[in-house]
């Protein structure tokens, strides 16, 4: 790797922890990433020179204070800086216990605010996940407009409305008791599977910023489980992720179109994913706390440890969104746990599970594919075609309209034998 | 004599990488290791998966205690490894916890094995 790239992938390691720590020095969001960009412009002009520091994360924040105090002098904004900050203002760059100290005791509780901070109430889904990829993760706008695939300009607008809104709630930068602190890292997993979600969505053009918006997710949902390595709930959601995302290289073919789980060849999955997702899956179930994220990711896992489609173990997996159903009860749980149960026990139980669902999920694209495709199973083929055409009605993209045009194709084929006899 | 090389990084960092730049070094190494082999200097090679999904075993007490997270103790030295094939996080705690009582004090760090090459087969 050349000394630009390595440079980069040290800054982008440490930009969580050094931004969150400026951000409860300064108290305000841009000072804090002005502060951090000049700090990354003098390692990129220091560092090739004099080596790494030993801690990085230390030196930006360091210098990033320096420089900040000194923008927010002659910007004339300065408002009084708490400089009995006794844990930032003893940094230097000879790192002694000092650093260690604020290591162990301040640095989660900073980038866990760093990262709540996205996850106000009041923000739109897209735009909690445009404002953690930019703050947090350190993407430039132009990379987050690319992958929402909207222009420059509009996502720098959406980014700086989002930043408005958050600087005007009030934040508590004193440091949260436990319940507050649970209920943050909650809102932070759901935020993080928000950014990996919009990167996995089917409903969206495939492009190389979406994988890396996937990819993003990965890397905060590590970060969150540094925080709190003995969280079972954070394992299941790293694990989640990292066993969705194995699959990736098998999800399209070579049109870029669509391939269903069933029908992806295993082959492609990318083993260490796996392995390592297997791995955080087995440690959180030793804890007997299951949560939503940990049965989830127990329901992937079983679909990566199953060597062919045929070989899946179905029931389990019935079982599974059973206990999920339980936990967060959703219709759209119970549409999965009939997709397994038509497996199970056959497509006429999996129809009669989901008549209640036709009222709920009756402008949802999956419950009409589902349901056409538990007809077709079972025979019913005009009442499969008429399902397939309302999925095609409420496809959001060419791709998904595109995968139900196939199962029809699929119908009619198998048809004709039956119209030729009937001839 | 045979050596053991210990590989340390910061894992912030590796886990910074692309893709693209974990491949290329991953690629550059397995040059490497290919002439190591063929020169018959080559014994198994493994990358760890990170600290994340590790488990420590510390077995100074009775029964051991089992923690989540990556060992992180400075006053014990790395001493040795073994690489054993199990199907669950249980059964190598059990593997763990065996060689425990034959050997009870320090802590074993339990790490999945991502990347595995048995050397004196690469050439």
């Amino acid at each position: 790797m050349t000394d630009r790239s390595w440079m980069s992938s040290v800054l982008t390691a440490a930009r969580p922890k050094a931004v969150a720590a400026l951000l409860r020095y300064f108290r305000d969001l841009d000072l804090a990433e002005e502060a951090f960009q000049e700090a990354c412009l003098k390692a990129l002009a220091t560092w090739p020179r004099n080596g790494p520091p030993r801690d990085p994360a230390a030196w930006l924040i360091m210098v990033a204070r320096n420089s900040g105090i000194d923008h927010a002098r002659r910007s004339r904004r300065h408002t009084p800086l708490p400089d009995d900050d006794v844990s930032i203002s003893d940094l230097s760059d000879q790192e002694g216990p000092t650093v260690e100290r604020i290591d162990a005791a301040d640095y989660r509780d900073d980038i866990l605010r760093l990262m709540f901070i996205c996850c106000h109430d009041e923000l739109p889904a897209t735009q909690q996940i445009a404002l953690a990829l930019r703050i947090v993760s350190g993407l430039s706008v132009a990379q987050i407009a690319r992958a929402f695939l909207v222009s420059d300009a509009a996502m720098e607008q959406r980014i700086t409305r989002a930043k408005a809104r958050v600087a005007k709630a009030a934040q508590s930068f004193e440091t949260p008791g436990p319940a507050e602190r649970a209920r943050r890292q909650a809102a932070v997993a759901a935020m993080i599977y928000l950014v990996f979600n919009e990167g996995y969505s089917a409903a969206s053009v495939e492009t190389a910023e979406k994988g890396a918006l996937a990819d993003e997710a990965i890397r905060l949902a590590r970060l969150l489980l540094q925080l709190f390595p003995a969280e079972p709930e954070v394992m299941g959601l790293l694990a989640l992720l990292l066993l969705q995302h194995a699959r990736a290289p098998a999800r399209l073919d070579a049109n870029g179109d669509a391939v269903l789980l069933d029908r992806q060849d295993r082959k492609l999955w990318r083993r260490p994913l796996i392995d390592e997702g297997l791995a955080l899956v087995d440690k959180a179930m030793r804890h007997n706390r299951p949560g939503p994220y940990q049965v989830q990711a127990a329901i992937a896992a079983l679909h990566s440890r199953a060597p062919t489609a045929d070989e899946t173990d179905w029931p389990q997996i019935e079982l599974l969104y059973g206990a999920l159903e339980r936990l967060a009860p959703s219709p759209v749980i119970t549409l999965n746990r009939a997709v397994a149960v038509a497996k199970t026990k056959g497509p006429g139980a999996a129809l009669a599970m989901i008549e209640a669902l036709s009222g709920p999920l009756a402008n949802y694209f999956y419950f009409h594919g589902a349901r056409g495709s538990f007809l077709a199973e079972a025979g019913r083929n005009a009442e499969a075609r008429e399902a397939f055409g309302r999925a095609i009605a409420l496809a959001r993209s060419p791709a998904e309209a595109a995968h139900i045009r196939r199962e029809l194709d699929r119908l009619s084929e198998a048809g004709r034998p039956a119209a030729a006899i009937r001839e | 004599m045979q050596y053991a090389i210990l590989c340390y990084h910061d894992e912030k960092v590796v886990c910074a990488w692309s893709r693209e730049e974990d491949e290329a070094v991953m690629e550059k190494l397995a040059a490497i290791n290919q002439r190591l082999a063929r020169e018959g200097k080559l014994g198994p090679v493994a990358r760890l998966l990170p600290t994340t999904a590790a488990t420590t075993l510390r077995k100074d007490r009775d029964p051991p205690l089992v923690l989540d997270g990556p060992f992180a103790e400075t006053k014990e030295q790395l001493l040795g490894f073994y690489i054993v094939e199990a199907a669950s996080l249980e059964d190598v705690l059990a593997i763990a916890r065996e060689l425990g009582q034959a050997n009870p004090g320090g802590a074993y760090e339990i790490r999945p094995v991502g990347y595995f090459v048995d050397g004196s087969q690469a050439g």
